[in-house]
């Protein structure tokens, strides 16, 4: 291994951190939910945010256990699913994934280090995206595009948010 | 059993997760039933924040809004300003201009009308002199002014011209303190004689104190001084008291210089008049209106020459009924006649278009084109 790769993953066998407030792990994801309902009616050009993915993914990585991430990630997809026209658990499903595996991979590399939160912001866009997709096409027999470039163009731009706005919630 | 389900807790628990909501997911689509207690507490849970989000929205846009219209605000504010101040001095000017109009219309008819063969000049500057009361006027000896001749104006005498140059002359006002002239007064017919004081007014000079006098009686040119013409009034006595020796102490208020001096008539050859018995300057002259503009067509002047007295109404009567008789239309039994038909109401050849628009408006709108008051 090299120098690198051992200050991304040097987080190995460091004890779990649980330092998420209550409050925070409620109103966060609420106020996820609330800006993906509502600010696309305002501030168009934001539709692109995919802030409940971001917190599913910020809350695995901080909690680093898979069980619980994969609950909170069912809890948000659900809560998002509430809102959606399709019927609830497809966004569940998704994010219990994207929280199971984000937790997994919290626990093998720098959660707190900048390029592993763009990298990984980015990662689970993708996966989300084409996971979604792929459950809607096949379990719900609904044709909605998929496009490659777009899903790379949005991803990058989420991993782009997700840095900053997983410093600012480090600090709540 | 117990050891394979501690050992693969997590991946159970997701496969546990998966499947329930993948059950669930089976059960909506196979029974095509929506779970509808989750989505209205998602819905109720949210309208409230919408709410007060979207208050909050709209309160920030409309603060925004203010502010932005406050400063758009200010901005048309202050252009409005700057356009008001010009407007003012343009106001200004134009009342300016109009009062010299004024002035100058009431002084042509004031000659026209006056006996005397007058000059019309325009004051261009004031003496130098300290104290001394004398102006300039544009009209000199090569216009036929002369030494001595009165200047006055239609309100009264102004003064007399002291020296006459080819281009312009210098003349001397009834207030300057080395004035004088014979005047007499309109209602006692007391003579005395006009001396200026140095500032506005004058005084009246050598009337007995025996002599009957009131504050408001007017004085006019006597004639004596063989300068003013007898007969032009001179200015009302404010101030009339006995005096410590053998004369009155009199003061009048000159008329000719109470509307400023601006434009003023030198008197080439004087001509004598009475002196009236009651005076009113404030008296307005009567003037007819102008004549009426010619016909604009055919048909009103077909009508002028009948001397039929012509509205609008009765011009567009007189036009619907010729349009029935060209085209053969009887009103009142249905259908609609040709409007357009050419009927002789064309034009008057060789009149401007337009012409006589205002005819039949009346005097007071043609009182209103000339800048007068109705009548």
């Amino acid at each position: 291994m090299t120098q690198f790769s051992d200050h991304l993953l040097g987080t190995r066998g460091r004890p779990r951190r649980y330092r998420i407030r209550p409050f925070a792990l409620v109103l966060i994801p609420v106020a996820a939910i609330l800006f993906q309902v509502y600010s696309p009616r305002v501030l168009t050009f934001l539709g692109f945010l995919e802030l409940p993915l971001l917190a599913t993914v910020y809350f695995a990585l901080e909690r680093r256990n898979q069980i619980w991430g994969l609950l909170i990630g069912c809890g948000i997809g659900l809560a998002q699913d509430s809102f959606s026209h399709n019927p609830i658990g497809v966004f569940g499903m998704v994010k219990t994934m994207v929280g199971f595996f984000a937790a997994s991979l919290s626990q093998r590399v720098d959660a707190e280090n900048q390029l592993v939160r763009f990298g990984v912001g980015f990662f689970f866009y993708f996966f989300h995206q084409f996971t979604y997709w792929v459950l809607v096409s096949t379990l719900l027999a609904q044709p909605i595009p998929f496009s490659l470039a777009e899903t790379v163009l949005f991803g990058v731009l989420n991993a782009a948010v997700a840095v900053p706005l997983f410093g600012l919630l480090d600090k709540l | 059993m117990e050891f394979l389900l501690n050992r693969y807790r997590t991946i159970t628990v997701l496969v546990l997760v998966l499947s329930a909501q993948l059950f669930l997911l089976a059960y909506q689509v196979k029974s095509r039933q929506d779970i509808p207690v989750a989505r209205a507490w998602a819905t109720g849970s949210f309208v409230p924040m919408a709410r007060i989000l979207e208050s909050f929205r709209l309160s920030t846009i409309g603060t925004l809004n203010n502010l932005a219209d406050l400063g758009r605000t200010q901005q048309e504010n202050q252009r409005l300003k700057a356009e008001l101040n010009a407007l003012k001095l343009e106001n200004q000017f134009l009342r300016a201009e109009l009062a010299t109009a004024d002035r100058g219309k009431a002084l042509a008819l004031f000659q026209q009308r006056s006996p005397n063969r007058t000059l019309a000049a325009r004051i261009v500057g004031t003496s130098t002199g300290a104290g001394a009361m004398v102006v300039l006027i544009d009209r000199g000896s090569n216009e036929g002014v002369r030494k001595g001749m009165a200047v006055i104006t239609p309100e009264g005498i102004v003064g007399k011209v002291t020296s006459a140059y080819p281009a312009g002359s210098q003349v001397m006002l009834i207030t300057d303190s080395s004035f004088a002239a014979g005047v007499i007064s309109s209602k006692n017919r007391v003579h005395g004689t006009l001396r200026g004081q140095g500032h506005s007014k004058c005084s009246i000079e050598y009337i007995q104190n025996e002599e009957k006098l009131e504050t408001g009686e007017w004085f006019f040119t006597s004639g004596d001084d063989r300068v003013f013409p007898k007969g032009l009034p001179v200015g009302q006595v404010v101030v009339a008291r006995e005096g410590k020796l053998f004369f009155k102490e009199v003061f009048i208020v000159p008329a000719g210089l109470q509307k400023g001096l601006e434009e003023v008539l030198v008197i080439l050859e004087g001509v004598h008049q009475p002196i009236p018995e009651t005076f009113d300057p404030t008296q307005q002259l009567y003037l007819l209106p102008p004549p009426p503009a010619e016909p604009r067509t055919k048909l009103e002047a077909d009508r002028v020459i009948r001397g039929v007295v012509s509205t609008d109404a009765d011009l567009v009567l007189e036009r619907y009924k010729r349009i029935g008789t060209v085209t053969g239309h009887a009103y009142g039994t249905g259908g609609t006649p040709n409007f357009n038909a050419p009927v002789d109401d064309a034009p008057v050849s060789g009149d401007p278009p337009g012409a006589g628009a205002s005819a039949g408006a009346g005097p007071a709108a043609e009182n209103a084109e000339a800048g007068r008051p109705p009548r």
